[in-house]
């Protein structure tokens, strides 16, 4: 093999390299595709099946937007980034949108020069330990060996709950989840932190979940979204747009199964302007007037992904919590579609 | 171009920047240079632009921020409030201690494993062989997994130590504890008057310096052998031993204990150090064999049976003629060694060992966005770490080289 | 008189060799047991290998094949050590990553065309003619690998052929210099601005075409040989140059040398690979980005180029000067020099050193999975992180490092057999 590999490569980057013109959601149409950050594999959230099809409550969100935005829910392109990479790759332009378990904090939002488009999962950090440890709560950790997943904002949360609290640890950040949760079994720590939906992931795959008990400190605030660049607002319109609208889907009882009956009209002047049929909020966001009904059809309302993804009927087995809507007592609260 | 124009008198032409050997090589050099200046402005100026782009400057006034994480194990003082230059300090010593255990290891091993592959006892050659043919031939990456997978393994967790139903005990009557947290060792005490025990133990290295020159005088002079090993460890145990005692016991050890999760006290060697240091040492252990064994055979065989003629033992053959010309074949690839472990140990992060590339390259750069100024200074540590350890090694390369004329 | 002296007047019968002088005890005697120490060595040394053995075989030795999940293993009793489950289902993965499977006979296809192709330069044996097909073969592994329209290598080759075309018409007319130049302006024009139009009309005419596979659903094992061998391949030209520079009597273009390879060196390959993920996209016009695999394979060729820079370096230096003196004394120029008396001598030096460089690199494809390719380790944590395998390590990590120690362990063997095959000397 000779130097004309890197050249007919180059040539074939050459044609696919798309051009960056004037805003992200026009490049997306042309390009027919949308390139979607999402997690190297976190069950739940972001990871391929054994055949390579990505699957996740973060993954549905990019299905989402591709199917209200191209009207094909597969037509993403995922790609995969370490948390190390995640913002360069979204600020140079590899991906439009970044949708994989990242956490809202001030200085991403100002000074990264990102824009957070919502909130697809309230998430905090917490503590995984041992039933036969006999601790009860994360006050009597001081001391303790605590495996830490790094990359996210966990092990600041960390060091300031323990510093807050006169205690010590002795921290063993690994950075790849397989390795910390088999150092958690292997007994070479005594606690497990990072947030909880990941926590209670780990616990229902162990060996013996009863063996483990998730301590009921949440020592932090984790609201995890998609996220996109910084000026351009029609983008970020749109993202955020087809977040409420699968948020406020299930607010209005619209699901996948009664998609069809309800797009053909109801009484219901906000459902008829949310489907399209009424008003033309399609138009002003520079999509076709279904847009919103295209994103529930990708997999359904916020309920149903939840359900299908993290919910308790899966391996994850997630309560809703705070992730209920707000009429049941969550904080899944969507402006109104006016 | 105008250099040249000047030089050239008024039979110059245009061709002969191309054609004329006096000149073409200046041309070269010439284009090289423009193309080489023009190739960094362009990236220069297509970085400044995208960060602009960014709403982003360079600058690493960030390094003064406070870090906000913790960091173990920490050769100096350092708390989650001290700044992020601090963090990547404490990273680098951290890079460092494994590369200077790492290296030493790696040698001993090495050199054994070297030589005992020339052995004449045909199962210790075989098994030697399988040790280099193994590591050489397994990604890095993988062998520090294994390492401390092994560790997870075989040893027990803190806790089995505890109470009536312990399934692990203590060593060395209670002294030592092997968990898979790591290894807790006795960690002396200084009390007073141990300084002079210190200043002893100092004196007599000295002194054994001393000895090892006048001893070698002497036998050249007279061609007496004292028994120099027997001597030397005289002088090195005897005067501490006694001034220890003189002095009344001034250096105590501390036991580690087991408290509620871990071990306290005494000296906490932790199980990712030793996983990245061991992984490291024994591949590059591997590498280095080989330079041994190939260093010892590029010494004629014509060496040794002339020692032999001489009447030297095997042991001293190999000490005085064997070796002394095999380390200047040995020392090249020995530097190239020491300068990939110290390399490789950039991979600690998977088993959870915190040093420069998980502080500065982990976490500082992912807390504080800064990917230009971190990955930039992460490469200048490393590169002038790596430099400095070529330039001392090749201070000595030159002190044993062989000198010509 | 008695005869005192007894003179035997037959030959004895020939006796056998006593028994601890022939055979396997001889042999045991001289190679094991020659003295106290070597005995003591030799019976530890056997202790501690039967230790190991039964133990690793005690653990490895399971009907754990058909097992579907660590679960399965756990609550099968004939199971109690390794859970080899693991393997069989996630074969195809760890071999292709995500490669769509009815796709997969393209990169078998292509492995065998590279032993083709890699035959005539290993072997000498093979007629030289089938060089052609190895410089070939570059564009028909891209084609085959990526799918797409035929005619987009065949448009880059094209290029090549312009240049050579030109070259060859000018260089009787106007000189080596305006020819090689105009070919390489005419070759770049072409790539640049022709070649993909030119492609895609073609392609509108008579259409050949695969699916386009993305370089991203490339993983397994196949991506580690995909970066490994075009590593290899392309760093070899550039550190022959790079060698060739830092010889070299041009002080700007030495400087130049020597600073690229001692930084290369003196950095950890994983930092490079950093900067290929996170910052090389900073460093090109907005807008541009090209596939993180074509961005890795540049690093790591760089990378090896350096490495490989060194050890020609000492081929060259290792050359007696009267090799230099008589290629001069000749009156060959610097690049027939090179070509035709020192590179052949220098590179046969330098084998062993080129040969354990190349395994280095393709010993580091595993750093990949750092930076979120999906290579065998990016795959295996992958796995590991999934419900079905949690918790599993050994198995899928002992199969990996057989695997790489297969194909690095072919390699060392075959610089052997290159030095011997070279061995001019007696």
């Amino acid at each position: 093999m000779k130097k004309s590999l890197f050249i007919s490569t180059l040539a074939a980057a050459g044609m696919a390299a798309g051009f960056a013109s004037a805003g992200t959601l026009q490049d997306v149409q042309a390009a027919g595709v949308l390139k979607c950050g999402t997690g190297t594999g976190q069950v739940g959230f972001s990871a391929p099946d054994a055949n390579g099809y990505w699957e996740g409550i973060d993954v549905a969100v990019c299905r989402a937007i591709a199917a209200a935005v191209l009207n094909d829910k597969d037509a993403v392109e995922f790609v995969p980034l370490t948390s190390k990479v995640r913002f360069s790759s979204l600020t140079s332009g590899e991906v439009d949108l970044l949708s994989r378990t990242t956490t809202w904090t001030f200085s991403r939002d100002v000074d990264l020069a990102l824009t957070f488009v919502g909130i697809n999962y309230y998430d905090g950090q917490g503590f995984m330990v041992p039933t036969d440890l006999g601790v009860s709560s994360a006050l009597e950790l001081d001391g303790a060996t605590i495996c830490i997943q790094t990359g996210t904002t966990t092990e600041l949360n960390l060091a300031d709950y323990f510093r807050s609290n006169g205690m010590s640890f002795e921290p063993v950040p690994i950075d790849t989840t397989a390795e910390a949760q088999a150092s958690y079994i292997a007994g070479a720590c005594d606690v497990y932190t990072t947030d909880s939906s990941a926590l209670a992931s780990a616990r229902s795959s162990f060996e013996n979940p009863d063996d483990h008990v998730i301590l009921p400190e949440i020592i932090s605030k984790e609201p995890l979204g998609p996220l996109v660049r910084h000026g351009d607002d029609q983008w970020a319109d749109v993202v955020r747009w087809v977040m409420n609208a699968l948020i406020a889907a299930e607010e209005l009882g619209i699901t996948s199964a009664n998609l069809e009956t309800l797009a053909a009209g109801t009484n219901n002047p906000e459902i008829n302007r949310f489907m399209g049929t009424e008003g033309n909020l399609g138009e002003m966001l520079g999509l076709d007037a279904d847009w919103a009904a295209r994103a529930i059809s990708a997999g359904g309302n916020y309920g149903e992904i939840f359900e299908s993804t993290i919910g308790e009927s899966t391996p994850i087995g997630l309560a809703r919590g705070l992730n209920a809507q707000w009429t049941q007592g969550g904080l899944m609260y969507s402006p109104p579609f006016r | 171009m105008a250099m040249a124009d000047q030089n050239a008198g008024p039979t110059f032409r245009l061709s002969m920047l191309i054609y004329d050997t006096r000149y073409r090589s200046l041309t070269i050099q010439v284009i090289v240079l423009i193309g080489f200046m023009a190739g960094g402005v362009w990236l220069v100026n297509n970085m400044l632009n995208n960060l602009s782009d960014l709403g982003k400057d360079l600058g690493f006034g960030f390094l003064n921020d406070a870090a906000g994480f913790e960091i173990s194990p920490q050769l100096i003082e350092f708390s989650s409030q001290d700044s992020n230059l601090r963090a990547a300090i404490v990273g680098m010593l951290n890079t460092l201690m494994v590369a200077v255990v790492g290296c030493i290891i790696a040698t001993i091993i090495g050199v054994i494993v070297g030589i005992a592959r020339l052995s004449k006892n045909w199962v210790v050659a075989r098994l030697m062989t399988v040790y280099v043919e193994m590591f050489r031939n397994v990604p890095i990456l993988l062998w520090i997994v294994f390492a401390i997978a092994i560790i997870n393994d075989i040893f027990p967790v803190p806790r089995a130590f505890k109470g009536d139903s312990a399934t692990a005990s203590m060593l060395f009557n209670e002294s030592v504890a092997l968990t898979n947290r790591g290894f807790y060792v006795p960690s002396p005490i200084w009390l007073q008057g141990s300084m002079v025990v210190v200043i002893v133990f100092i004196l007599s290295l000295v002194a054994i310096k001393f000895f090892g020159t006048w001893s070698k005088k002497r036998q050249e002079a007279t061609g007496d052998i004292l028994p120099n090993f027997w001597i030397k460890l005289g002088i090195f145990v005897v005067p501490a031993v006694l001034i220890y005692f003189i002095m009344g016991r001034p250096i105590e050890l501390d036991y580690p204990a087991f408290v509620k999760f871990n071990f306290e006290g005494g000296l906490f060697i932790r199980a990712p150090f030793i996983a990245i240091t061991m992984a490291l040492a024994l591949y590059t252990a591997a590498f280095i064999a080989e330079a041994v064994r190939s260093g010892i055979q590029a010494i004629s065989k014509g060496q040794s049976e002339a020692a032999f003629a001489l009447g030297l033992r095997p042991n001293r053959t190999m000490q005085l003629i064997i070796l002394p010309q095999a380390l200047r074949v040995i020392i090249p690839p020995l530097i190239s060694q020491f300068l990939n472990l110290t390399k490789n140990s950039s991979l600690a992060t998977a088993v959870g060992y915190i040093e420069i590339t998980g502080t500065l390259g982990g976490t500082i750069l992912n807390q504080t966005g800064r990917e230009m100024e971190c990955i930039m200074l992460l490469m200048l540590i490393y590169l002038s770490i790596s430099l400095s350890i070529s330039m001392v090694m090749n201070v000595y390369n030159n002190s044993v080289k062989l000198k010509e004329r | 008189m008695t005869d005192h002296s007894f003179v035997r007047t037959e030959m004895l019968p020939e006796q056998p060799a006593p028994l601890g002088e022939t055979g396997i005890l001889l042999w045991l005697k001289t190679n094991m047991f020659s003295g106290i120490a070597n005995s003591i060595a030799s019976v530890v040394t056997i202790v501690i290998i039967y230790i190991l053995a039964k133990e690793i075989i005690l653990w490895g030795y399971q009907p754990s094949w058909g097992l579907g999940s660590v679960r399965a293993c756990f609550d099968d009793p004939n199971v109690t050590g390794a859970c080899w489950g693991v393997i069989p289902e996630r074969f195809n993965q760890l071999m292709y990553g995500f490669y769509p499977k009815d796709e997969q006979w393209r990169i078998n296809l292509s492995f065998f065309l590279m032993v083709a192709a890699i035959a005539p330069v290993l072997f000498n044996k093979i007629p030289r003619k089938a060089i052609y097909f190895s410089l070939l073969y570059p564009f028909i592994a891209f084609w085959l690998i990526w799918g797409d329209s035929i005619w987009g290598p065949i448009a880059a080759l094209a290029g090549f052929a312009i240049a050579y075309g030109a070259i060859r018409v000018l260089n009787p007319v106007a000189g080596a210099i305006v020819g090689i130049t105009t070919g390489v302006l005419l070759a770049l024009v072409w790539w640049l601005f022709a070649a993909v139009p030119a492609s895609v009309i073609v392609n509108g005419v008579i259409p050949i075409e695969l699916e386009v596979v993305q370089s991203r659903n490339i993983g397994g094992l196949t991506l580690s040989v995909i970066i490994g061998i075009s590593g290899i391949a392309l760093s070899f030209p550039i550190g022959v140059i790079l060698a060739l520079g830092r010889q070299s009597d041009m002080f700007i273009v030495k400087v130049l040398c020597v600073g690229f390879i001692e930084f290369i060196r003196g950095v950890p390959l994983i930092t490079l690979l950093f900067v290929a993920s996170i910052l090389l996209n900073y460093f090109l016009p907005p807008g541009t980005s090209f596939d993180l695999l074509l961005r890795v394979v540049i690093v790591v060729t760089l990378f090896s180029a350096a490495y490989l820079a060194e050890v020609v370096r000492g081929g060259l230096a290792a050359l007696p000067t009267g090799q230099y003196e008589a290629a001069d004394a000749l009156g060959l120029d610097y690049w027939k020099s090179m070509r035709l008396i020192i590179m052949p001598q220098a590179l046969k030096i330098s084998i062993p050193g080129i040969v354990s460089n190349f395994i280095g690199l393709f010993k580091d494809t595993t750093l990949v999975s750092i930076i979120g390719l999906l290579d065998p380790v990016g795959l295996i944590n992958a796995i590991r992180g999934t419900a079905e395998w949690k918790g599993i390590l050994w198995e899928l990590y002992i199969f990996l490092a057989l695997m790489f120690w297969i194909f690095t362990f072919a390699m060392s063997r075959y610089s052997m057999y290159l030095e011997r095959k070279l061995k001019t000397g007696h």
